[in-house]
């Protein structure tokens, strides 16, 4: 494939054959094939793209770009692009033509009209709410106010070929660091660039790398933290399945940073893509010489393992992470005196960092400090990745600068709520973060003012919800979460998770008392404080915050014993207005159930006691007939 | 030595060496904080968070169990948030558990019901479900209630951690998680050596001696602490009577070479003191082939008179010495002092090689 | 020696008796043998000298495993959050009503087994309901009876 490369002066070399060569196809195909994507049938599109190429004489192997020949036209297929919901997504490069939903049977009219005829394909078009149809990736308003900075080659690269990421000035960073710089000049670097964690806390990267180097012990670790818990999270997967060599870089610039020679990668059981991903990418990084023994002939070594989750959300916690690699239950630790980078793993000085963070190291170490703190904010720079779904137009991966506005993400990149809802609330942090309403939709968003507004950048999940969600049903939501994935050790978090639960399920049943706000708040209050990790210390947010900004909805439960979204079972019941109803037996049909009956032609009827209340008639009504009391 | 650490405990100005933690500085000064799943032979684990206290600067609460002083540090062992948060642990802990203290066996040495008591707690405020497990271990020492479990964790800690063969672990995760052995099995089923250490630190009634069981409340007993018999190693005992008869060993935690900690003979094998069987007197087989009472001047002038015989007649090599283990290193010398230099063999053995 | 034991063997051999091997080594077991059980775990204790309530504790604790046999079509229904506020809990209750099972476990005949994970982070695609391991996007109450059909 590659040749080993000898010293670190070699890689501008390789970066420049590498662009070359790609560079002698005229233009490609990028066939989507993250895990959207792919659930959607992309690989069966990519495999007719090469079938169909391949029949027209037109396919060009990567071997043969390198071997010099030039190709008018290849096909690859990339990591999570990002735009999920119209998937499977497929560009047109260089021209940043972008298909959605394609399908085998498109495949063959892509090619003749846009590769062979020079126009596109109208129908496969993204097409605004407005009916505006969207050519290319800055017509899209999906990608329109992104700044796309980790996620810069996510969509376009093959993660699959190394020579893909050195042809996009990849290892380059991990160069200048080992022949320019010593490790205090990289941990000064990223110091002064302002880098916070982005697993959630948003603790200074710097500052956690230089007491890393400065503790003593011998052997040190660097962990790549990818066991993305959270529910309504899939950044760090679609990093590690778009771009496994951006992180595996970041590794290594950090551990030459702090004096590692070891790293593991720690994945997600429910992320297998991922996985084989960083395994290819792992063995290619080894055979080019820039990880394992030795890296680009200098005496640095540092090798890479990966660890597979066994599915337990709180491993995303340091020392629960430490203690599962291990061997041991994922319990956490008490980290009073000190912190895993002094004693971490098997007790030696640790570096955990989530696999944003570490992205993001190449390239503050390749562009400057100063390109980086001119994005974003003051306390906060550069730029966020959210996932942003639930009740939007647009659902995806997005990266935007730090201190955008939640309106502009939710309205302008996600095009607002769908179906003529309005929009009710944000969640943003997952778990750990909290729901914030219309009235906040002008903060702008960063670790500091999220905090504040009583939710939490978390690792970045954003789930929209519109008036038909109902907002203790969420909290309720978030608080079984916690309770199933709380680890047990500590009375507050173990116990006390239940008990809201408890207390929340009984509202929504419409058992709840008058006291149960007070005490709700009381006892969140508590174990927010009591815990002994920030699993505890945050499960009570999405209470917290509902009860902050919706404690109207509280009310309306317990007193009026009604829930104002329409949504918690035992609080509602579906009927049919005979005068709307003209008898089209869509809902009959679809009810799981079984409960509603009528003649052909003649209004229908739902029977309470079959009802199941899954709401299936609701959304099935074309004639706006079924209505909830 | 190193120079002791000044800090100031609700007020009171104490010192204490480098690496002690807030709780030990806090005791030595007779300053009572609440523990749960601490236990002085044990790691600190911090899971019970009954011992947070104020500690001005820190951020948040810390567990004094685990927290090392540091200097000129101001700590507050009350306080409003605090007691706020000690009254939901205890509030919580007791919304799963059973409220049968009437009957409990470990009433008057449970540390929740000491807490309950204290703070003035007569039930939980919170309602909920709450465990309810069936067990039928059977085996005669240990009594396992799982329902009274607060998964404080010092069974299984003081299993691995001092015993070692860590037959109790945690099982499964959250609020359905228990302690048990391999399995969900029983403690007959697995390498259980029954010492009964993780019933010595059990903080509530969730394991408790079998052997106990209805023998009285801790006030109605009489504590004597003496050495046990059994072996060499001269654990501290300390027997609790009623009636004049031992119902039950413990081991005192600031006395002894064992500090608490006792084996399956010591703890559990104390029913030979009254046992009908028992050797109270020298016992000497006449002709008849009947054992009679004697006094000891008799029986040990019989023993060495019959020595003697033996020895002269068949040579000194024709005596072997057998020592017990349960002698004092002092007694096991003097014995084979007594073989070699008086009967005049090396044939000596022990029965600790056995 | 049975088949299982041999299985076993070979899964051993490839590990380093070390304590930090013990959940590659659990999930290895699992995934060759389909699930874990006493003596499995207790071969793993034996081989990796530890105790046997460690092992059992942490295979416990985590999710990926299992103590009893799975079926041959295993329903995941994701219950992040995008799957939950767009119907994951009525897929859930359709699913259940429909198999007859709970959530946890699986059918008497040993074909399908029912279960609801946090998050698949597909949640873009919600809400998401995973047949082994392929995933079906935007699912609605509706199309449960087909996918049970295997359409």
């Amino acid at each position: 494939m590659l040749n080993r490369i000898k010293s670190p002066l070699q890689v501008a070399d390789v970066v420049r054959e590498c662009g070359e060569a790609l560079g002698r196809e005229k233009s490609r195909f990028v066939i989507c094939a993250g895990t959207g994507c792919v659930a959607g049938g992309s690989m069966d599109v990519f495999r007719e793209f090469e079938r169909l190429l391949k029949a027209k004489g037109l396919y060009g192997d990567v071997q043969l770009l390198f071997e010099g020949h030039t190709s008018p036209v290849g096909v690859i297929f990339s990591g999570c692009y990002g735009f999920c919901q119209v998937g499977p997504l497929v560009q047109f490069q260089p021209k940043g033509i972008i298909y959605t939903k394609v399908t085998v049977q498109d495949v063959d009219e892509i090619i003749k009209t846009t590769f062979e005829e020079d126009s596109v394909v109208e129908r496969l078009l993204y097409r605004k709410h407005d009916g505006t149809l969207c050519p290319t990736e800055d017509e899209v308003p999906f990608y329109g106010k992104q700044k796309r900075v980790i996620l810069a080659e996510c969509g376009h690269i093959n993660p699959e070929d190394i020579r893909e990421y050195f042809a996009t000035g990849g290892y380059q960073a991990l160069a200048s660091a080992l022949s320019k710089m010593d490790p205090d000049g990289v941990i000064d670097i990223i110091s002064r660039s302002g880098l916070r964690g982005r697993g959630g806390a948003g603790f200074p990267a710097g500052r956690k790398m230089a007491l890393a180097r400065e503790s003593q012990g011998g052997r040190k670790y660097v962990i790549c933290n990818g066991d993305e818990g959270d529910p309504g999270a899939f950044m760090d997967r679609s990093v590690l399945e778009a771009n496994p060599h951006s992180v595996l870089e970041g590794m290594a610039i950090a551990a030459y940073a702090i004096g590692a020679d070891k790293g593991y990668i720690y994945v997600r059981a429910e992320y297998p893509l991922a996985v084989t991903r960083i395994d290819i990418a792992i063995d290619q990084a080894r055979r080019s010489g820039v990880l394992g023994k030795g890296i680009m002939g200098t005496d640095f070594d540092f090798d890479v393992e990966v660890f597979q989750g066994a599915g337990a959300f709180i491993c995303g916690e340091a020392t629960a992470l430490i203690r599962s690699i291990e061997g041991f239950r994922g319990s956490p630790e008490m980290t009073l005196s000190y912190y895993p980078t002094e004693r971490g793993l098997w007790g030696k000085p640790t570096l955990l960092n989530n696999v944003k963070t570490l992205a993001f190291i190449p390239k503050i170490i390749a562009n400057g400090v100063r390109w980086f703190t001119g994005m974003g904010t003051k306390g906060s720079p550069g730029t966020a990745v959210f996932a942003l779904t639930g009740e939007v137009r647009n659902n995806g991966l997005i990266e935007v600068p730090m201190g955008i506005t939640l309106r502009e993400i939710i309205f302008d990149i996600g095009e607002g709520v769908p179906g003529g809802r309005e929009f009710k609330a944000v969640q943003i942090g997952g778990p750990s973060g909290g729901c914030l309403p219309r009235e906040l939709l002008d903060i702008e968003v960063d670790f500091d003012s999220l905090l504040d507004a009583g939710a939490m950048m978390g690792s970045g999940g954003m789930v929209v919800v519109d008036d038909t969600t109902c907002m203790v049903d969420l909290a309720r939501y978030f608080l079984a979460f916690t309770r199933m994935e709380s680890c047990g050790k500590c009375v507050p978090c173990r116990i006390g998770t239940k008990r809201m639960l408890e207390m929340l399920t009984r509202i929504c049943e419409g058992k709840g008392e008058p006291e149960d706000v007070g005490r709700l708040e009381e006892l969140a209050l508590d174990i927010k404080e009591g815990s002994l990790c920030a699993l505890g210390g945050t499960a009570p947010n999405p209470v917290l915050t509902t009860l902050r900004y919706f404690k109207d909805e509280y009310e309306a439960h317990i007193h009026e014993k009604r829930c104002p979204a329409g949504l918690c079972a035992n609080l509602v019941t579906f009927h049919i207005d005979s005068e709307k109803c003209n008898g089209c037996t869509v809902c009959a049909r679809n009810c799981p159930a079984d409960a509603i009956t009528g003649e052909k032609k003649k209004p229908h009827v739902i029977d309470q006691d079959k009802c199941i209340k899954c709401r299936e008639c609701l959304s099935r009504c074309r004639f706006d007939a079924v209505y909830t009391e | 030595m190193s120079e002791k650490i000044k800090l100031t405990i609700d007020g009171k100005k104490c010192a204490g060496r480098p690496g002690r933690t807030i709780l030990e500085v806090a005791r030595e000064n007779d300053i009572w904080i609440p523990t749960l799943c601490f236990d002085e032979r044990l790691e600190p684990y911090g899971a019970c968070r009954i011992c947070l206290v104020e500690v001005k600067g820190a951020g948040g609460l810390l567990p004094a169990c685990a927290a090392e002083i540091t200097p000129d540090m101001v700590v507050k062992t009350s306080s409003k948030r605090v007691d706020s948060i000690r009254r939901t642990v205890i509030e919580l802990l007791l919304s799963d558990h059973p409220a049968d203290c009437m009957t409990c066996e470990s009433t008057g040495s449970c540390a929740l019901q000491d807490l309950a008591y204290r703070y003035g707690i007569k039930e939980s405020s919170f309602k909920g479900e709450a465990h309810s497990y069936h067990l039928a271990d059977d085996n005669p020492v240990i009594e396992r209630d799982p329902d009274k479990c607060i998964l404080c964790g010092r069974c299984a800690r003081i299993c691995d951690e001092v015993v070692g063969p860590g037959v109790l672990g945690f099982v499964g995760r959250g609020f359905d998680a228990t302690v048990s052995p391999p399995y969900d099995r029983l403690l007959e089923e697995s390498p259980c050596l029954f010492c009964g250490q993780c019933v010595s630190t059990c903080p509530v009634g969730a394991l408790t001696s079998k052997l106990s069981e209805g023998a009285g409340r801790p006030w109605e007993l009489e504590s004597t602490d003496t050495i046990c018999p059994y072996c060499g190693v001269g654990c501290t005992l300390r027997l609790w009577t009623r009636d004049n008869k031992v119902v039950n060993v413990t081991a005192p935690m600031d006395k002894g070479v064992n500090r608490g900690n006792l084996c399956v003979k010591g703890r559990f094998g104390f029913q030979f003191i009254d046992s009908p069987d028992r050797l109270k007197h020298p016992l000497v087989r006449g002709k008849d082939g009947r054992l009679r009472k004697t006094t000891w001047n008799k029986a040990i002038s019989l023993v060495a008179e019959r020595l003697s015989e033996t020895r002269d007649k068949h040579g000194a090599d024709s005596v072997g010495g057998l020592a017990s283990a349960r002698c004092t290193n002092e007694e096991n010398y003097l014995f084979q002092k007594f073989m070699r230099a008086v009967v005049g063999t090396n044939n000596v053995d022990h029965c600790a090689r056995l | 020696m049975g088949k299982t034991d041999v299985e076993l063997k070979t899964i051993l051999e490839k590990f380093e008796a070390t304590r930090s091997e013990l959940i590659p080594i659990l999930q290895a077991a699992q995934s060759s043998l389909g699930y874990l059980t006493n003596d499995t775990m207790r071969e793993i204790a034996r081989y990796l000298s530890i105790p046997e309530s460690q092992v059992y504790g942490v295979a416990s604790f985590f999710e990926r495993f299992s103590f009893s046999r799975r079926g041959r079509r295993e329903i995941t229904v994701c219950c992040g959050t995008a799957c939950y506020v767009k119907g994951a809990r009525r897929l859930v209750d359709i699913l259940e009503s429909e198999l007859g099972i709970r959530c946890g476990d699986t059918t008497p005949d040993l074909e399908y087994s029912l279960k609801q994970v946090a998050c698949v982070g597909a949640c873009a695609l919600a809400p998401v309901v995973l047949v082994n391991e392929d995933v079906h996007r935007q699912m609605e109450p509706g199309k449960v009876k087909g996918l049970l059909a295997g359409e």
